[in-house]
């Protein structure tokens, strides 16, 4: 291979990369010294609430708001006036502001509007009930999926399966801070995980340049693919901001950002599947459909993951609903087509008498490029779940009540590092800053530029400071599709050789030598191989004399830093209570590669995140809507369950790196881990207990229901 | 929440005095976990708040001259954890305040509070009012009621009584004392909780101008006692279903019992049927299973609960044998 200017260090020569590193923001956000969106504040500020709908479907035919503006200081904001016709429940009508917030919410209150109520659809499961809101798609077809079925020898199982909808309920809920300049510039603090691109969406909404909008974000506290846009509540503010000639914070409150924030569509599908008699799978056939709210929604990847099947034929049907719209929500569709693919193949492996983990592994053909590395992470993920030893064949049972089980689960996901520019600057005084339009939504990006150009530079990563979550910076794309890591780790690692070489060449003559046989190694630089030729780095930079070097750092650019395709494989293993239907967790393991990993305590987070989150999702979460009043009923931390610490059992996180994994390049981790959860711990459960619960959240409720019909009890 | 006013009197004839005779108007604030998690939500708007934080008298945990324990309506989850008399005497009662999955409200809330919380009920907690009337018809019956009542739903109300102490202490025969305009009165705990027919009415026997003040639950005198709940998830959840149990037995044998469910009924549901299957038994799985079973028999669950029979089942059986097995 011709080594390129640009490369990562190998192996041995890596001071930084691949270690445990604690994220350098971890102090600040435990000690409360981060700022974010919620924490800012401005002189003479309002702070704004929202009036929704109560109808999940109604035309507006008055608004009254004489005596919500009877209270001190309130002003009012019209978002969807009389006429107009709204599309689910807790959408925005009007927004009310008070100099003080408990003001605001009263006002709020006292608001009244009147409804012309028009018929409307909740609940999507039952495609019978939803008449002409379902709309089909044309039939897709690969190979000939009929005659594979008719062959005489192919075993065929058909199932139904699903998951139900769900919010993403981000810690810090959607919300911004805006403030007009007396030149018409707009400022705004932003809980957003698209800081660069956020200009854009406001200067669009406001009819503005886009020169004159600046967005910040500091800090956040989880986008999960909910905070792309500035959202129709972020333009009107700024709009109702300009009205009033004072700055408006208007963070939604739990209720609102469960409502309206972000949900991940439900996906349900009937399922057919075939294999030989030695377990290979032949077809597949599926009718799936779910809602993406009032406009119909998108198509699960099916199948999933192992979409080499052969022979395929699959429709789908979109349900136009009155939900709320839909989100991107971590790996996007991936989850819910994992659930509908790998339970069904699951119950094909019990149909077929084959253990799961052979099963897989005879079929890891069918996942194309991702085939090997999924073989590799089986045979580990078999490793650390003592999978040999606990695996038993489904259902059978154990004295007492309680049975446990193992299922598994796979995905695969892209992460390609997304376009990022940024600056590298070395100052005379030996300071070092990287700074880019980027930002971190809670998942290590100021900590793996910080230890990107420290690991370059030959610094410690305390040395180095990361400037991100300002528009004003060059900018980066969007921390979507677990991009952000390969995107600025290259932009940073490019920018930080370039300024290194700049910084060498200033050097070189005192040293005698040319500047390409100079290296940059524990705080100096020094002829390579030598530690006795060498200047300190604040020598080296004060050669600088009165010109900071600064340097840009972009991808895509030359020589490849990253790339795309990743694997992960993950069991679950389970305690079915079947006299009460309560599932336990005894141990989740996750194995995931992600090419070169530059931080492996901040890469192994991501995954005992996801394996929690996918937790929650597997078993406890739902927006549960109401049929009659098309409202969501629980939307609080009180009925919209999470799992909490007592809920989520041992984790057990295996990164695969070394030969054949670090040569890839970095790939993005964020989503890939949340993909599984689902799938393994429901097939954990059929395990245990001997028959499928088709859709999750598995509850008690769908359990007992389930053992009704069959299993072990 | 709407602007109220705030009171903390340092009696219970000045807090009495303080307080509106009709609901609505004025409301207790003791721990506050769940009044202004109401009030926040504008399902309960008072114009005054009364404190009872200033009235020592109400205060504390402490074993009277009659072997009685007085158990003071502000004392809170974790005093009641922390007494030694308690987890002597009444171990079931300590188990109860460890089902409150939260510090917080183990820090801040009160039994007095515990016993007076409203329901969870989501379309009531949705500003669908107590009885969730929508049209002029409950929205419970045809709606999202998996967390519903299956026992005493004929209607009009179908929310659960929330309470985490209730049911174990009917059990043991507990006492409420009530102070109103007219002085103290004391009501069997069996008697206090009642299931609204009316927005108007509320789901225990207290004016709007009285104030409890204290529990007095009789020496357990060698009962034996345990508390079952089943809860989806270990952190901070709502039981689909919970049992108290208290046996009087002489060697083996079950002389009598008392058997409560809680989280199946607007009030905290004894028994009778669950409680002659164990008189004159010894207790084994199968005798506990069949008293399970008579606890549930005449359960009439809803379109979406029939799972929650299972549940009010297993919770008495388990509840049962924790009991027998106990001290």
């Amino acid at each position: 291979m011709p080594s390129c200017k640009y490369d990562w260090p190998a192996a041995g020569q890596r001071k930084h990369i691949g270690k445990r590193i604690s994220r350098i923001d971890g102090p600040d956000k435990s000690s409360g010294r981060a700022k974010y969106t919620y924490d800012v504040n401005r002189p003479g500020i309002l702070f704004a609430k929202v009036v929704g709908s109560p109808y999940a479907h109604a035309k507006v035919t008055s608004i009254d708001t004489s005596e919500a503006e009877k209270l001190p200081g309130v002003k009012v904001h019209i978002v969807q006036g009389v006429g107009t016709e709204i599309h689910w429940a807790g959408s925005e009508i009007l927004l009310v502001a008070a100099p003080a917030e408990e003001v605001a919410r009263d006002a709020a209150q006292r608001v009244k509007i009147d409804f012309e109520v028009l018929p409307h659809l909740v609940h999507e499961e039952d495609l019978s009930k939803v008449g002409d809101r379902g709309k089909p798609t044309a039939e897709q077809k690969t190979g000939d999926a009929a005659a594979a079925f008719s062959d005489p020898d192919a075993v065929i199982h058909e199932g139904y399966y699903g998951s139900a909808i769900i919010a993403h309920c981000c810690m810090e809920p959607h919300g911004q801070v805006v403030e007009w300049t007396p030149d018409g510039n707009l400022r705004a603090w932003e809980s957003t995980q698209n800081v660069s691109g956020m200009p854009k969406e406001y200067a669009d909404a406001l009819g503005i340049p886009v020169t004159n909008v600046r967005v910040m974000t500091p800090h956040m506290g989880g986008g999960f693919g909910s905070k792309f846009g500035a959202d129709r509540w972020g333009s009107e503010c700024a709009k109702f901001s300009k009205a009033v000639g004072k700055p408006i914070k208007m963070m939604l409150e739990r209720d609102l950002e469960l409502v309206m924030a972000g949900a991940r569509p439900p996906h349900y599908a009937k399922v057919k599947v075939a294999a030989k008699k030695d377990g290979t799978v032949t077809a597949w056939e599926s009718d799936s459909w779910s809602t993406g709210g009032p406009t119909g929604g998108g198509i699960p990847p099916l199948p999933y993951a192992l979409n080499d099947i052969p022979n395929v034929t699959k429709r789908h049907t979109a349900v136009a609903t009155n939900i709320g719209p839909i989100r991107a929500w971590r790996a996007p569709n991936h989850p819910q087509a994992a659930v509908l693919t790998l339970c069904a193949l699951d119950d094909l492996a019990a149909k077929l008498n084959m253990d799961p983990m052979d099963f897989f592994q005879k079929n890891a053909g069918l996942g194309g490029e991702r085939a090997d590395m999924y073989r590799q992470e089986l045979t580990k993920a078999a490793e650390l779940s003592d999978w040999k030893k606990l695996w038993h064949p489904r259902g059978t049972k154990i004295a007492g009540n309680v049975e446990r089980g193992l299922g598994l689960s796979l995905h695969t996901w892209g992460g390609r590092g997304h376009n990022s520019r940024g600056t590298v600057t070395i100052n005379p005084d030996g300071s070092v800053e990287v700074a880019a339009g980027s930002q971190d939504l809670g998942t290590g990006t100021r900590t793996v530029i910080a230890l990107t150009a420290a690991e370059t530079l030959g610094l410690e990563i305390k040395d180095i400071k990361v400037s991100i979550g300002d528009s004003a910076l060059l900018p980066s794309g969007a921390s979507g599709g677990s991009t952000t890591v390969g995107g600025v780790s290259s932009m940073t690692r490019r920018g930080a050789i370039d300024a290194r070489e700049q910084l060498f060449a200033a050097v070189a003559p005192s040293l005698g030598v040319p500047p390409d046989q100079l290296e940059a190694v524990d705080g100096k630089i020094q002829v390579k191989g030598s530690a006795a030729k060498s200047v300190s780095w604040k020598q080296a930079c004060a050669k600088l004399g009165m010109n900071s070097i600064k340097a840009e750092g972009k991808n895509p650019g030359p020589c490849e830093l990253i790339s795309s395709g990743v694997g992960g494989v993950q069991v679950a293993d389970v305690s079915v209570d079947i006299e009460t239907g309560l599932v336990k967790i005894n141990k989740m393991v996750a194995v995931q590669d992600c090419g070169l990993v530059l931080d492996l305590k901040t890469a192994e987070s991501q995954c005992y995140g996801a394996l929690i989150m996918g937790i929650s999702y597997a078993l406890h979460e739902e927006k549960i809507m109401d049929n009659a009043t098309g409202r969501m009923l629980n939307p609080n931390m009180e009925f919209y369950k999470l799992a909490g610490i007592g809920d989520i059992g041992e984790l057990v996180v295996h990164m695969m790196t070394g030969p054949g994994y670090d040569e890839r390049g970095v790939i993005g981790l964020g989503e890939p881990p949340v993909i599984s959860p689902g799938a393994a711990i429901s097939n954990a459960v059929a395990n245990a207990i001997g028959v499928r619960i088709p859709t999750i959240p598995i509850t008690p409720a769908k359990v007992l229901a389930a053992l009704e019909k069959g299993g072990v009890a | 929440m709407e602007a109220f006013e705030y009171a903390r009197p340092t009696s219970k004839e000045e807090a009495v005095k303080l307080l509106a005779g009709t609901w609505g108007e004025t409301e207790v604030l003791a721990g506050g976990t769940d009044l202004l998690s109401l009030m926040k939500d504008y399902a309960s708007n008072p114009k005054r708040l009364v404190s009872l934080s200033g009235i020592a008298a109400l205060k504390g945990i402490s074993s009277q001259p009659d072997g009685d324990l007085r158990i003071g309506a502000t004392a809170t989850l974790q005093e009641l954890i922390a007494s030694p008399i308690v987890a002597k005497q009444y171990p079931a009662l300590v188990e109860a305040a460890h089902g409150v999955r939260s510090p917080q409200i183990q820090s801040l809330g009160t039994v007095g509070g515990d016993l007076l919380q409203r329901p969870r009920c989501w379309y009531y907690r949705g500003g669908h009012g107590l009885l969730a009337q929508h049209d002029g018809k409950s929205l419970v019956p045809d709606g999202e009621n998996q967390y519903h009542a299956i026992l005493g739903n004929s209607g009009p109300a179908y929310f659960v009584n929330p309470s985490s102490f209730a049911p174990i202490l009917i059990a043991l025969g507990a006492k409420v004392r009530v102070h109103g305009p007219s002085g103290a009165r004391e009501v069997e705990l069996s008697k206090f909780f009642r299931t609204p027919s009316s927005e108007s009415e509320r789901e225990y026997d207290l004016k709007p101008n009285e104030i409890l003040t204290e529990i007095l639950v009789p020496a357990p005198g060698g009962a034996k006692m345990a508390v079952y709940e089943v809860r989806e998830k270990e952190a901070l959840d709502w039981p689909l279903a919970a049992a108290a149990v208290v046996l009087n037995t002489s060697g083996k044998t079950v002389k009598s019992a008392r058997v409560v469910m809680g989280h199946v009924a607007p009030i905290p549901w004894p028994s009778p049927e669950a409680e002659a299957a164990l008189a004159g038994k010894t207790i084994s799985e199968s005798v506990a299973d069949e008293a399970g079973k008579a606890a549930v028999a005449k359960a009439t669950p809803l379109s979406k609960n029939a799972y929650k029979v299972q549940l009010a089942r297993v919770a008495t059986k388990r509840a049962i044998l924790a009991a027998a097995g106990g001290a």
